[in-house]
């Protein structure tokens, strides 16, 4: 098949790209930009394990065709680490049991930034609901709970201690 | 209890920030320059005789670069000695679909895939085997020609005098159990790569060098040795991250010889990376496993005698099978007191993909059926669950009937506390209909006492270098495949050594760098690789303070390992280095400034400094290692581990599978649901007491018990591979039905603590032992919430459904009979997974399906 020519903004950066038409994000992701955090456990949108965003939803990136995500803000697990350090969920991740493998992991991280993202306060119901979409064989998923509620209290903290006290400071 | 400084504190594992930010390297990350991919062809039939292979219109296509096929790489491996049987590529017959017939090497994955369908493969259909009891009676197309009647092994055992022991029962039970099966589907799917080096003295293809998904790098090496025909030394094994395992990748799968045969045949690097599907095929899990179980116990609940045949559906090759078979019956032992034990085990070949091990290797199954048939027999003789378990238990030290030798036992403690945090005694029987607890124990191997290759090498061997720079740097071939192997190397190493966890870098599982370890399989790595370990430590430990104890004037023995410093014993203890304001006062007046430079000075001045010194309080880790290095000239410790002669086990046939060093031991209360209407059964919560022998990382711990509670709820609830003609018709992570997050419970783990006398600062595994009991824990718990008892699994509804039915209607069903006779005829082809178009197993007395009338009530109980 012949190849054309797309820009696909990844983490903040534009990169230009000659992609078959079929090819899928997954692919372009972790062959031409060599980004392998995003991962393939299956090819069918089932496991979540390839799991980005794009323009902030959390999708599987192993049924999205590349071409269609131009124009469009994609970020994948190496964008999340935040000015050089672990961003809260990672290093909570870790400290709580959440990644054994780790195979999984970049997905869900995904799949929790997008959840935070539209509820920076969600119950234990709301996160069970949400990480449905990524399946994990190794922890039962119960050491993500403690983790994810972990990293909410943590990123509350410091939310608390850059505004000084202060109230009503901007969003993000 | 002892005090420690890194052991036995929650510690985030070593790679964590790897695995969190996508950083870390799996194999199916990994290229090299001028990488090829690989496909592989399989086999569409479950039994065939390859009449020809034609690759030619495959090789002139644009882009590919060989074709392989069975005779480039003739010679038969397997992973157990005793089960060479297998084929890099098909030569002769394909015996399941999904069997390996042909592999295209092409510059991308899209120019391979079409490859494949231009390979003209000519087969002669032969009659196939399904069902494990049909299967023993072929007489004719045989699945191996050298394995009459497919059977692949049989054993034979009796311990004591099992007839005289059901003499003795007041109370006996009997009944036939199945349990389907089921699958790692590790979230990795299984990658290679290969590439092979030029020789700069023959100018020929030389050294290889392997890139896997693999819990055994040894073992891979040594089956690659078998097939190239390579000497072992010229094989580099390299384990990147690994994706999970579960057993899926503790021996060699096809891809892995397969694209190392592509590799010298496209003379170029070459990489297999496994669809989903592929992996479901390629399997290895745990065999759907026929039980008829008998237990007699006396009135006061004392076991006195099992018996159970057990029939394994093997696939068609060989891999672990015999392994599996024997810890089936051997692991009848070592969890309760049983003076007479009876064991007919059969391993089975059928036209399937092969059946390997799978976390909780053999035990699994047949535990199911035991702690089922325990508690009916509990109920029979109106005994509490939890009481006829604790009449039950052994005396350790001991050594059981079948010859298991038992130090450590927190078997009681683990009844005692989930019994406690379940509420147990207030709530058993007593929730509202519907809802029910069960009960029901597990135990499982620190690693098999006996090696699958036999022979005297140690099972681990660990290696220390530390240097100048302070680094401590420990060499294992333990496999780190997300259980925290190698965060458990380095907080052992840390413990021993006084040093901070950050001072230790793990290099690990590089078949080059490492020394032999056989892997991570059977829970061994905590138990030897940590032996290992320590005794590496102890080594170099040794040294550091002999060289310590003549700048401080005091014993070896006088020197405490703390913190990063070497302290006397009964001394002040400085102060902590984070302290900035008492620093500068421990640089001066503390022994000699920075060890980094005093390695440097002159031996002239060093003897004079040393002078003005006078014997040193306390030195720091850093000096005290030059000290040792200044001294010995270089700083290395070695330690090895294999098991005690006393713990590998009876001489009898196949006594060497089953012994360990030390059993974990679990005990597990279940809370669950049961729909009536629809057979749905949630669990709400499980309590699971591990015995781990010590913790060494709690969250790991707590992590591994979780985990393997949850993947006994799985094969509990809704895993199950489900077969028509030989095919698998839920090849996918959906249709496999793992949980997901909506569908999974909420475990308590609880850490028991026995102090093992043999393990690593007592620790004991924990990462498989728990998984047998939530099985058993769930059936019990259904009888409890409707009455009715479960002896196939998994419990899906329409088994719930059909048991429901069948009391209602008080007909006596036994589902295991094969599929349910009650349910309405538009759900039952989907009702058992093996019945079908006649070659699956006898249906049912009273199936409709089956032929005519046959009336006759079905089995027992």
């Amino acid at each position: 098949m012949k190849k054309e020519l797309i820009e696909l903004k990844v983490n903040g950066r534009s990169h230009e790209l000659a992609i078959e038409p079929s090819a899928l994000l997954l692919d372009v992701l972790r062959g031409d930009l060599e980004l392998t955090g995003s991962k393939r456990g299956c090819d069918e949108s089932s496991c979540g394990a390839c799991t980005v965003l794009v323009d902030g939803a959390a999708m599987m990136s192993c049924t999205l065709l590349a071409a269609s995500c131009q124009e469009r803000e994609i970020t994948t697990i190496e964008g999340v680490s935040e000015h050089g350090s672990l961003a809260a969920i990672q290093k909570a991740y870790g400290d709580w049991g959440g990644a054994q493998c780790g195979f999984c992991t970049p997905g869900f991280i995904m799949t929790v930034k997008s959840l935070l993202a539209e509820n920076p306060d969600p119950s234990e119901a709301d996160v069970r609901m949400a990480l449905s979409s990524n399946l994990c064989r190794c922890t039962g998923y119960s050491q993500m709970y403690e983790a994810i509620r972990s990293a909410i209290a943590a990123e509350q903290h410091s939310a608390l201690s850059s505004t000084g006290g202060s109230t009503g400071s901007a969003n993000d | 209890m002892t005090d420690f400084s890194i052991i036995g504190k929650p510690t985030a594992m070593v790679d964590a920030a790897e695995k969190t930010t996508g950083a870390g390297k799996y194999t199916d990350d990994l290229r090299v320059p001028g990488m090829l991919v690989g496909k592989i062809l399989h086999s569409p039939y479950p039994h065939a005789r390859i009449k020809s292979i034609d690759t030619k219109r495959a090789e002139v296509l644009d882009g590919v670069i060989a074709v392989v096929v069975g005779k480039d790489a003739p010679n038969p491996y397997g992973i157990l000695p005793v089960g060479h049987d297998e084929h890099a590529l098909a030569l002769d017959k394909v015996r399941y679909v999904g069997d390996n017939v042909a592999c295209v090497v092409a510059i991308s994955e899209s120019i391979a895939e079409k490859a494949l369908e231009l390979i003209d493969v000519d087969y002669e259909v032969l009659p196939a085997y399904f069902d494990p009891e049909e299967s023993l009676k072929a007489k004719t197309h045989l699945i191996h020609d050298n394995k009459p009647g497919n059977l692949e092994k049989d054993y034979h055992h009796a311990f004591g005098d099992p007839d005289k022991g059901f003499a003795e029962a007041d109370h006996r039970a009997e009944a036939r159990f199945i349990a389907n099966e089921v699958t790692h589907a590790a979230m990795e799917p299984h990658s290679t790569l290969a590439s092979f080096e030029l020789d700069p003295h023959t100018g020929e293809m030389g050294r290889l060098t392997v890139w896997s998904s693999t819990q055994v790098p040894y073992y891979l090496q040594h089956k690659l040795s078998l097939v190239l025909e390579m000497p072992m030394s010229q094989i580099r094994v390299i384990k990147p991250l690994v994706g999970g395992g579960f057993g899926g990748k503790s021996e060699v799968i096809p891809l892995e010889i397969i694209v190392a045969v592509a590799a010298r045949k496209a003379q170029a690097p070459v990489k297999i990376t496994y669809t989903r599907e592929e992996v479901f095929w390629a399997h290895r899990g745990r065999p759907r496993t026929i039980i008829d179980l008998k237990t007699g116990i006396k009135n006061d609940g004392r076991i006195t005698a099992v018996k159970a045949r057990v029939v394994q559906d093997g696939g068609a090759y060989c891999s672990y099978g015999v392994v599996t078979i024997l810890y089936s019956g051997a692991l009848l032992g070592a969890l309760y007191d049983i003076p007479h034990i009876q064991y007919d085990g059969y391993r089975v070949l059928t036209n399937k993909p092969a059946c390997g091990a799978m976390r909780g290797h053999g035990t699994v199954n047949v535990r199911f059926a035991f702690e089922s048939q325990l508690d009916e027999l509990a109920a029979k003789i109106g005994m509490d669950p939890a009481e006829i378990r604790q009449r039950n238990l052994l005396k350790p030290p001991c050594i059981t009937v079948n010859g298991l030798r038992v130090q450590s036992y927190g078997l009681p403690e683990c009844i005692e506390k989930t019994v406690e945090r379940s509420a147990w005694k207030q709530r058993k029987g007593k929730l509202p209909r519907g809802r029910g607890l069960g009960i029901a124990c597990s135990h499982y191997v620190s690693g098999a006492a006996n090696s699958i290759i036999r022979s005297d090498m140690p099972h681990s061997t660990v290696n220390i270098k530390i240097d100048r720079d302070g680094g401590v740097v420990v060499y294992t071939g333990a496999s780190e495949i997300g259980q925290g192997s190698d965060t458990m190397t380095a907080q052992v190493a840390a413990e021993v050594l006084g040093c901070s966890l950050a001072r230790v870098r793990v290099i690990a599982a590089d078949t080059d760098l490492t020394p032999i370890d056989i892997g991570s399989y059977s829970s061994r790595v905590t138990f030897m690789a940590g032996n290992a370990t320590l005794r590496a430590a102890e080594d170099a430990k040794k040294r550091i303070a002999a060289a310590a104890a003549k700048k401080m004037n005091c014993a070896t023995e006088d020197i405490v390992f703390r913190d990063d410093l070497l302290l006397k014993k009964g001394s002040v203890v400085p102060p902590a280095k984070n302290d900035k304001s008492e620093e500068a006062e421990v640089t001066q007046g503390g022994a000699s400034g920075s060890g980094r430079v005093e390695g440097q000075i002159l031996r002239g001045s060093l003897q004079q400094k040393r002078k003005e010194e006078g014997p040193k309080e306390w030195m720091t880790f850093e000096e005290a290692v030059v000290a040792a290095i200044d001294f010995h000239g270089a700083l290395t410790g070695t330690g090895s581990y294999a098991p005690p002669q006393e713990a590998r086990g009876g001489k009898h046939k196949g006594g060497g599978v089953g012994p360990s060093p030390a059993y974990s031991y679990s005990a597990q209360v279940a809370e669950v649901s049961v729909d009536e209407e629809t057979g749905e059964v949630t669990v709400h919560k499980v309590w699971a007491a591990h015995d781990c022998g010590r913790a060494l990382n709690p969250v790991a711990v707590e992590g591994q018990i979780i985990g393997s509670v949850w993947m006994g709820m799985g094969q509990a609830l809704t895993e199950e591979m489900i077969w028509k003609d030989g095919m698998l018709m839920n090849a996918g992570m959906l249709e496999y039905r793992s949980p997901s997050s909506v569908e999974s419970p909420e475990v308590e783990p609880i850490i028991v603590e026995s102090i093992d006398p043999e393990g690593p600062f007592g620790a004991k595994e924990c990462s498989e032992g728990s998984l047998a009991a939530t099985i058993p824990a769930i059936a019990n718990a259904i009888y409890d919430a409707v009455g009715v008892r479960l002896h196939e699994s998994p419990f899906t509804p329409e088994r719930v459904l059909a048991a429901l039915r069948a009391k209602r209607n008080a007909k006596n069903l036994n589902m295991t009979g094969g599929i349910d006779p009650t349910a309405p005829a538009r759900l039952r082809e989907h009702g058992g997974s093996l019945c079908f178009q006649n070659k699956g197993p006898e249906r049912h007395a009273l199936d409709p399906a089956r032929s005519k009338n046959s009336l006759s009530s079905a089995g027992a109980d």
